[in-house]
């Protein structure tokens, strides 16, 4: 690390009409070191990536790339000048070879013909200078996560970045797999490249950076060495008060099964392996189970067929005493299951339809929300109010589209509506992901409040310590198995993560 | 809030038509032009002939079937299935109503009750095996839809030809004709027929249906957003099983107004055409009740102003090219207006609730 910057940005402003998304942005990220950028969701820090990989023009203040004054008009002109972003959500086409993708866009050709040997081997050697081992003739599809986000990171440094803009790049990965990218990202720096790491975990970006600049409310509020904070300083930074914590609670488990899951197992396509094979479980009132899993290792699937979503193809699902694998969906929620969806946008709301509208989904049975076989406006847009005072969705009223809230408060809509039925059992799916900490801690509050009075959770999430802090057991679920089911008390992160991963099996 | 909302909602979709019209007759200007014909006389010719005595009463008669055929195709659209099947559905049932009214004898109003319902039922039955093999076997009901219009516009030319010609006369080929209990009554005798009044029942219903019953709003969040209605308890299968059928009976109407209450019975060429305009009819719509009855009344006004082309030697085509021209930028214009007026919610609402606070972000 020397002295000069990689990358200035001085009193950066970007406004959207009659929004101002960020302001006085002053960042000076060293060459060849790693700068982390940590904040809530909505603090600014997408504005400001996007920003500064061209993606739209500032309002003002100036942006430099290694002393020299840019101006990007679009990512192509970022590329060029040496600044690369791998996004959250992996762009690759799956059908295609680690090296077409890499390629792709960017084809070496003479003549319309492909020079594939040419770029194999400059990527062989790429690939090899920051110790990471991809086999470049392997389809994507059969690559896992960590292999995928190598390749974008390659994809990358192939078109010739020396900044690397990593958007929440942890966010995919268990622990082990993060260690592996922390590996890679430090040969990167060795070798040359300078890093904007973009995350919102602290433990993490402690363990990583060499610097760290903290966002909120669309501007920069600091910049730490990571020695001189703790993780808690650090996130008094980023809210501006104190943290919530998922952790306490005021009751104790009851003892009567709600749901039992006995050896189900489902089958997704015809001869394919079974999603889930043999998973069984018992969820007593007042208590929450989570589930610890990588993603794809059937606790959606799980979910889908307690749901009724999807048919089981083996075991029993018995509610309160009754076996309900033969009931629709609509039977089922009707006997008190209420679901909180893995995706709120793709299974949670309707987007374009006013919030009295997204109340009613799936709890048209409620009483005064329609009348014989008419939808009662009046009773739905009361019914929403309800919902939205009661957990504090922060909306201009119940008419404006569900699109128009943020990420916490459509989180809000749905767990209030979900929890505004009858309900025995709360399928709680990535309850707080993708939103801000204000929201979060109130999400919390409302699943301990619930479960205070009885309503047994099913908690499905990715968070560990949100998974440790809430439930009062957590079973692994591996390969469509539960693998093991651990003690809050005594797991760790990394404990679960070995189990996660495969890399343990059997109770502890 | 709300009103506002609604308001502008309505205003902006309105806007948007009007723009796309506009610059559908510019684009065709420039094509009369590009043909040597001068485009203001073209357009002004058919206006003045469009709005000339007794033609609004033609228009409105010309929109009838289009108005049913438009309901048909968006009762599916308002769930994201696609009946582009209309055509067929309509065809076979008409002929069918045609040969099986004409061997019934019943009172009057009966009479015509009961060849509104069996053409309902033909056209129910065409659309429900498009909607059994995409629940069954997961056939896409664009293709089987498609596919089904062949099949159902094969067989109507083979079982008129086969069984059902009853005139020898090479010039006049027909059904044998309805007796006079099916003739449905006029409104105003010659001009327009009395089904106006059955197609705006239909389209109230529809707007009934869709917009303020459970059944509708649960079809509704099926197009909004098939995963979460999935996930609400709404059964997929049986949503497009009803909307199909739903479809199909609309589109088993579409041919009645021209065989109850002026052929009284089945020629060729008889509702030819309405199942394919209706899809475009609908998408200028919005597929909505008021929507569907104005552009109906838009292509009817077209259809009778083209008739001028004629007598000047201007290629009728042109009003074809207006048609299409006008739909397509009707998609395009609204998409994006939708995409504008989103983000300028999205911001009112932001504001509205303090999120972002303009003075102190700048201060």
């Amino acid at each position: 690390m020397d002295g000069s910057y990689a990358v200035e940005l001085v009193g950066m402003g970007k406004t959207f009409p009659g929004v101002i998304a960020n302001h006085d942005v002053t960042i000076r990220v060293r060459d060849r070191s790693i700068h982390a950028i940590v904040g809530e969701n909505g603090a600014g820090k997408s504005t400001l990536m996007n920003t500064l990989y061209g993606m739209h023009q500032p309002t003002e203040g100036t942006i430099s790339v290694f002393g020299r004054e840019v101006h990007f008009k679009s990512p192509t002109d970022a590329i060029a000048a040496g600044v690369g972003m791998v996004h959250q959500h992996f762009m690759l086409a799956d059908n295609l070879t680690v090296v077409e993708n890499i390629i792709l866009g960017a084809e070496p050709a003479e003549r319309g013909v492909l020079k594939l040997s040419e770029a194999k081997h400059r990527l062989a050697e790429l690939a090899k200078s920051i110790g990471a081992h991809v086999n470049l003739d392997a389809e994507v599809s059969t690559l896992g996560v960590g292999q995928r986000q190598r390749v974008e990171i390659l994809k990358v440094l192939y078109r010739g970045a020396k900044v690397l803009i990593l958007d929440e790049p942890t966010a995919v990965l268990v622990p082990q797999e993060v260690e592996e990218l922390f590996g890679t990202l430090r040969q990167l720096v060795a070798a040359g490249s300078t890093i904007l790491f973009i995350s919102h975990k602290l433990d993490e970006v402690l363990a990583i950076s060499d610097e760290i600049t903290v966002m909120r409310d669309g501007t920069t509020v600091a910049t730490v060495s990571p020695q001189d904070v703790d993780r808690r300083q650090l996130a008094e930074l980023m809210v501006g008060s104190e943290l919530p914590d998922p952790s306490g609670r005021a009751s104790v488990v009851g003892t009567r099964d709600v749901l039992t899951v006995e050896n189900i197992e489902v089958r997704v396509g015809v001869d394919a392996k079974p999603a889930v094979d043999g998973a069984s479980f018992t969820v007593h009132d007042a208590e929450v189970f989570g589930i610890a899993g990588i993603e794809g290792n059937g606790q959606f699937e799980l979910c889908e067929a307690i749901l009724g979503l999807c048919p089981i193809t083996a075991g029993r699902i018995v509610l309160n005493g009754e076996d309900v694998a033969a009931l629709s969906v609509h039977e089922r929620r009707e006997l008190g299951i209420s679901y909180i969806p893995f995706d709120r946008h793709r299974e949670g709301l309707l987007l374009d339809a006013p919030l009295w509208e997204n109340t009613m989904l799936g709890r048209d049975g409620t009483a005064g929300l329609m009348s014989g076989p008419f939808i009662n406006v009046a009773g739905a847009r009361r019914d929403c109010a309800a919902v939205v005072e009661r957990f504090g969705v922060r909306t201009p009223g119940t008419d404006v589209p569900a699109f128009a809230l943020s990420g916490g408060n459509q989180q809000k809509l749905v767990v209030g509506r979900e929890l505004s039925s009858e309900t025995h059992i709360l399928i709680a799916a990535h309850p707080t992901r993708g939103v801000d900490v204000g929201a979060q801690a109130a999400i919390w509050d409302e699943l301990r409040a619930e479960r205070d009075h009885g309503v047994a959770i099913l908690l499905i999430s990715a968070d560990l310590d949100e998974l440790i802090g809430l439930s009062d057991r957590i079973a692994v679920i591996f390969d469509g198995r539960i693998t093991a089911v651990l003690d809050p008390a005594t797991a760790t992160p990394e404990l679960l993560g070995s189990y996660m991963t495969g890399e343990m099996q059997g109770a502890a | 809030m709300k009103n506002r909302q609604k308001w502008e909602g309505m205003a902006i979709t309105l806007g948007g038509s009007l723009l796309a019209i506009a610059f559908a007759l510019g684009l065709c200007a420039i094509l009369l032009a590009a043909i040597g014909e001068n485009p203001f006389k073209v357009y002004k010719d058919m206006f003045e002939y469009g709005t000339s005595k007794d033609s609004f009463l033609d228009e409105v008669q010309r929109a009838v079937p289009l108005m049913l055929s438009a309901t048909a195709v968006a009762i599916g659209f308002k769930m994201k299935l696609f009946n582009i099947g209309v055509e067929g559905q309509t065809r076979i049932a008409v002929l069918l109503t045609a040969a099986i009214g004409a061997e019934v004898r019943m009172p009057a109003v009966l009479h015509v009750l009961f060849c509104i319902v069996l053409a309902m039922a033909v056209g129910a039955a065409g659309a429900g095996i498009a909607g059994v093999l995409k629940v069954k076997r997961g056939v896409n009901e664009v293709i089987s839809t498609i596919m089904l219009n062949y099949i159902y516009i094969g067989l109507v030319s083979w079982m008129f030809d086969e069984f059902f010609i009853v005139s020898t006369d090479t010039l006049n080929v027909k059904t044998q004709q309805l007796p006079r209990s099916a003739w449905f009554p006029q409104l105003v005798h010659g001009k327009l027929g009395g089904f106006l009044i059955i197609a705006l029942i239909v389209i109230f219903a529809f707007w009934v249906l869709v917009w303020k019953t459970r059944f509708g709003f649960h079809l509704r969040a099926s197009g909004a957003n098939a995963g979460a209605a999935r996930v609400a308890g709404v059964n997929p299968g049986r949503m497009v099983m009803t909307a199909m059928l739903l479809s199909g009976a609309v589109a088993g109407l579409v041919g009645l107004p021209g065989l109850l209450g002026d052929s009284h019975a089945y020629r060729r060429g008889l509702a030819e055409g309405y199942g394919f305009e209706g899809i475009a009819v609908a998408l200028l719509g919005r597929n909505h009740p008021v929507g569907i009855v104005l552009a109906a009344i838009l292509f009817g006004f077209l259809d009778r102003a083209s008739a001028i082309l004629q007598i000047n030697a201007i290629p009728q085509e042109i009003v074809q090219i207006i048609k299409g021209v006008t739909v397509l930028a009707v998609v395009i214009v609204n998409a994006a207006l939708k995409r504008w007026y989103d983000r300028r919610t999205q911001r009112v609402a932001a504001v509205a609730v303090g999120a972002i606070d303009l003075e102190a972000a700048a201060a």
